[in-house]
């Protein structure tokens, strides 16, 4: 059997920036994974712009941002295999993988970088009633569809769900000629980007409809109209449908972490993120197997992704030259998430192994206007800072200070807590 | 072209009278108005070999269903198709209802289930923990299996035309009548003409034996609602579980699928249309609700799709097999409704045995009984698997990412006798859009196999054939220019 | 005096900015947090502009389409117009990112520049 050191399953924008960051930190045996026909992952269909401004400090396109990435990946030498489907990662972390040349073939990794991002939410999973004909996508299949394969998959369009690639697609299929009629949204507020709301939508007249959402699909070999109906308390309220002529129903209602493999590998999960449950190395349960990105919870921004799995990069390195040190060994501090925030990632702290700054992702659970984001340790309060505007659809973050939670004498819980004053 | 027989509907009766009646040395054609085997009734059900203690004693549903649970077995081994006996539990959960129970055993027995057994409280949830806390005891039925009804659906057909049976598809009859000896048919696709007709029609046979008999009978569209459930949650209960039967019919069941995931339904709605298959919000609320009456924390939020099927209500809840009195040479499969699917092998012998004698048929010599469905390369060894795809690396190639599916089963099901010329035909054939995401990865992927294996320029590649394209078009002025 | 309200893009807050302006003055901006804010306001109601992302037909490349965006902000009520040049566009492999597609898209002196490789077959 084959070995390398650090073998990362996906090569969109986690997993490249894994594997650079990994070989940057001293590691020559990297294997990327990657089960489409090119690295990059879903940001190659991703083609509008808006990416990077954290990273890179200027607006990129998909294909752009990737592709910083990718140059590094190929001027690094870094070995990746296309086509390559990963069928199994064990507990032991032998991962099994199959392609047309090398057929199934088992590797032993040292270390093992989870990056397999997210799927959408698919129309089966929202259960909306109605026929089940032809013209309808997902929001994403749709955006591969249009930008990559250069085909449209309609002309009159209904949304539901705007968030980001919804908002995005409205656009897109828009710009191409189609009218996009509504975007319904089951939620009181957007899951997208305020931006996205305002240049895919506004622009162009198209509605968005809050607590909205699809009661009816008619037409049994296409899409020919889609009933939708305002909701309270969860349900539609008769007598509020309004019914569309379309041919084409496009699904932005949320995003899934890809966590088949984790789970059959045995790794913890979050029953809130779908997705690992982390220490601050970014270290599942399994020590050695590290996850990063949409994978392990779903970002906002890419440039968060890139950020976060640099992290991972950067510790599964660490992981292998340093030799599995023993996570549970030393004080071991748990994040807890309460009061409107909704989980963090990571969930646990290991003093000895945190870095000077952590960074702690999370996402509230409503919508909070001049709210505070609290940062207690045990019980006493050491964070309070104000935000305007908290929205589910964007993550938030707190920065911990290694030197602080020193400081505090047995701490045992921290808690990140969403205050009105 | 003048045919002995002409089979109407390439359902899962069609396709067993086919299969049945390839034996013998006979011209025979099976006409479809849609695209494929297997889209109407056939398509959208529970995928349960019942038992057979539900039928009224004496009945012809009883002695098919008894009949087709039994030769399900061999019949599954000859077409290779997966099938298992996993048991069902019909449950009572109320103390006063007791009694059904024992009829049921009862008629059971009479119709010839064997195995049969009534279960207490305690020995229900040794067997089926995850029963509701009111189960008060269960009739057991150990035969009662579990189908993949395409594949059955599928397998059958394909084996009947390995055996010379011709399949139209998009064939639709719209007409016909009797002339001399010969029955004509009027098709969209022109005139068919034969000495014998086999109404396998579904939700249509009475349409069709009513414009030959004067003794109308009457289908009802009764419709169903369903949830498929994720695989995580496929081994929440392992037997079928049915509540105690109705009127309206066996209720809505909770059970493992063939494939490993766990179906709940079907609601039972009598409607009009019988094309009516959406599912409705108040259906799916129903069934949730009632399939929670007898399975505990029943895991419905791993719903990865819902759909509808409707079953061919006859008014007398019976089948109607056989040579229609005033009408000759004109053979009903009507009313075939649950337990349809279970029963058609055996009403594919019947209406043979009935044919050979009403027609004194011949058998072949060389009639194949057996036939190999598509590859499944996850039931290979490794090294098999690797040889597999030395030989045709296709099989190294995963299309469909929930559920495994390489593009050499995706060829394969496209280019085997009947073989797929859909996204659904695809997926009926091999799972691929069956998982979780619901196709939303695989759909280009498979689009482009069947653009370059078939020729199907993309514009024109359905769903489900007929109009359900799946795109409206290219996406750049230049290109149409 | 007009009043318009808006939703900041600068950043993932959206801020809600009031302007109030008379012509081609502005009178007042309110309610954004930053600089970028304040900048965002007075151009949109001022001179809104778009960068416009799609995709341009290619022969004999890898792929169909090679993705593509205006190399700056273009005027928005510009981006039908710039779309339709896009849209009869036709581009040969290989190209590679940053290449021109179109020069100077509907007018506006900014050219629509590929935003990928794509290589020849």
């Amino acid at each position: 059997m084959k070995s390398y050191d650090i073998v990362i399953v996906g090569g969109g924008p986690a997993g490249l920036a894994a594997a650079v960051s990994a070989r940057e930190s001293g590691i020559e045996s990297i294997l990327i994974l990657e089960r489409d026909n090119e690295l990059g992952g879903i940001l190659n269909q991703c083609i509008h712009n808006g990416f990077g401004l954290h990273t890179f400090k200027e607006e990129l396109t998909g294909p752009e941002y990737a592709y910083r990435f990718i140059e590094k990946v190929y001027e690094l030498g870094i070995e990746y295999k296309l086509h390559t489907m990963v069928m199994d990662i064990s507990h032991d972390k032998i991962v099994t993988a199959m392609n047309r040349t090398d057929g199934m073939f088992q590797i032993q990794a040292g270390a093992v970088i989870l990056a397999m991002g997210c799927r959408e939410r698919p129309r089966g999973a929202l259960n909306i009633p109605g026929y089940r004909p032809a013209g309808i996508y997902s929001a994403g299949t749709a955006q591969r569809l249009v930008n990559i394969e250069g085909y449209m998959p309609g002309h009159e369009v209904v949304i539901l769900g705007s968030g980001d690639i919804g908002l995005i697609m409205a656009r897109r299929m828009t710009l191409e000629g189609a009218t996009v009629k509504v975007v319904a949204e089951l939620m009181p507020y957007s899951g997208g980007l305020k931006r996205n709301i305002v240049q895919c939508l506004d622009d162009f007249g198209i509605p968005l409809k809050l607590s909205h959402t699809v009661v009816d699909i008619e037409g049994r070999e296409r899409v020919k109209a889609v009933t939708i109906a305002r909701v309270e308390n969860g349900k539609p309220v008769p007598g509020t449908e309004e019914r569309y002529t379309c041919d084409t129903l496009l699904l932005s209602c949320g995003l899934i972490p890809e966590n088949e493999l984790s789970r059959s590998a045995g790794v913890e999960m979050s029953p809130i993120t779908n997705g690992p449950v982390v220490n601050e190395s970014l270290e599942t349960n399994i020590p050695g197997v590290f996850a990063c990105g949409n994978v392990l919870h779903v970002h906002d921004l890419v440039d968060y992704v890139s950020e976060e799995a640099r992290k991972a990069g950067a510790n599964a390195a660490r992981y292998i030259k340093d030799g599995c040190k023993d996570a549970e060994a030393g004080q071991v501090i748990e994040i807890a998430a309460t009061d409107g925030a909704r989980y963090t990632v990571p969930s646990t702290i290991n003093l000895d192994r945190m870095e000077d700054l952590l960074t702690v992702r999370f996402r509230v659970g409503a919508v909070y206007q001049n709210a505070f984001v609290s940062v207690y340790f045990d019980d006493e309060r050491v964070q309070h800072r104000k935000k305007k505007i908290m929205a589910p659809g964007e993550m938030e973050q707190v920065i911990l200070q290694k030197k602080k939670l020193a400081e505090h004498d047995g701490l045992k819980k921290i808690t990140i807590k969403i205050e009105a004053e | 072209m003048l045919y002995d027989v002409i089979i109407i509907g390439a359902g899962v009766t069609g396709s067993a009278v086919a299969r049945e009646l390839s034996r013998y040395k006979l011209n025979v054609c099976v006409l479809e108005k849609y695209e494929d085997v297997c889209c109407g009734t056939s398509k959208a059900n529970s995928a349960i070999v019942h038992a057979g203690f539900d039928a009224a004693e004496g009945s012809l549903m009883a002695k098919m269903n008894v009949r087709g649970n039994v030769m399900m077995g061999d019949l599954a081994r000859d077409l290779d198709i997966p099938f298992k006996r996993n048991g069902a539990l019909v449950v009572c959960i109320h103390e006063e209802a007791k009694d059904g129970l024992q009829e049921l055993y009862d008629r059971g027995i009479a119709n010839g289930v064997k195995e049969l057994r009534i279960l207490n409280r305690e020995e229900c949830l040794e067997m089926e923990p995850n029963l509701s806390d009111n189960v008060v005891a269960a009739l057991y039925a150990p035969t009662s299996g579990i189908i993949c009804p395409f594949e059955l659906n599928i397998a059958m057909a394909e084996n009947a035309a390995m055996n010379g049976v011709d399949f139209f598809f998009n064939t639709e009859v719209e007409e016909l009548h009797r002339d001399g000896e010969i029955w004509k048919l009027r098709t969209n696709n022109g005139e068919y003409k034969t000495r014998y007709v086999v109404n396998a029609a579904g939700l249509y046979a009475d349409y069709f034996h009513n414009m030959v008999s004067a003794k109308k009978i009457h289908i009802t569209p009764r419709r169903g609602d369903y949830c498929l459930l994720d695989k995580e949650v496929g081994g929440h209960v392992s037997c079928t579980i049915f509540p105690q039967p109705t009127k309206l019919g066996k209720g809505v069941l909770v059970s493992p699928t063939i494939h490993g995931n766990l179906i709940v339904g079907p609601t039972a709605v009598d409607i009009e249309n019988k094309e009516g298959v959406n599912t409705t919000a108040a259906g799916i609320a129903d069934l949730i609700a009632k399939a929670n009456d007898h399975v505990r924390n029943l895991p419905i939020r791993k719903v990865i799709t819902s759909f509808a099927g409707l079953r061919a209500h006859e008014d007398h809840h019976e089948f109607i097999l056989g040579e229609v009195e005033d009408a000759p040479h004109f053979i009903d499969c009507a009313g075939i409704e649950s337990p349809g699917l279970t029963s058609s092998p055996a009403i594919g012998e019947y209406i043979g045995g009935l044919m050979k004698d009403l027609m004194g048929l011949e058998e072949k010599e060389d009639w194949i009984a057996t036939r190999k469905g598509v590859l499944h390369p996850g039931d290979l060894s490794l090294e098999e698997r690797n040889e597999l795809i030395k030989k045709n690396p296709a099989y190294g190639n995963i299309i469909c990412r929930c559920e495994y599916v390489t593009e050499g089963e995706i060829l394969d099901a496209i280019h085997r006798p009947l073989g797929a010329r859909s996204l659904d035909g695809i997926k009926r054939r091999t799972r691929a859009g069956m998982g979780r995401c619901q196709a939303g990865f695989c759909t280009p992927r498979s689009m482009e196999i069947l653009n370059r294996e078939l020729g199907i320029p993309y514009e024109k590649l359905t769903k489900l054939g007929g109009r359900s394209t799946l795109l409206t078009g290219k996406s750049k002025e230049v290109e149409k220019e | 005096m007009e009043k318009r309200n808006l939703t900041c893009i600068g950043c993932p807050m959206g801020c809600q900015i009031t302007v109030e302006f008379e012509g081609e003055e502005i009178l007042s901006v309110k309610g954004n947090t930053c600089a970028i804010g304040d900048k965002y306001a007075r151009n949109e109601v001022l001179h809104p502009e778009r960068t416009v992302t799609s995709t341009v037909y290619i022969s004999g490349g890898k792929l169909p389409r090679v993705p593509c965006k205006t190399a700056s902000n273009i005027p928005k009520d510009k981006i039908f117009e710039c779309m339709k040049v896009i849209n009869h566009a036709a581009v040969k492999a290989p190209v590679k990112i940053g290449d021109v597609l179109v020069e100077d898209v509907a007018g506006t002196g900014v050219n629509v520049v590929a935003t990928r490789n794509v290589e020849a077959v």
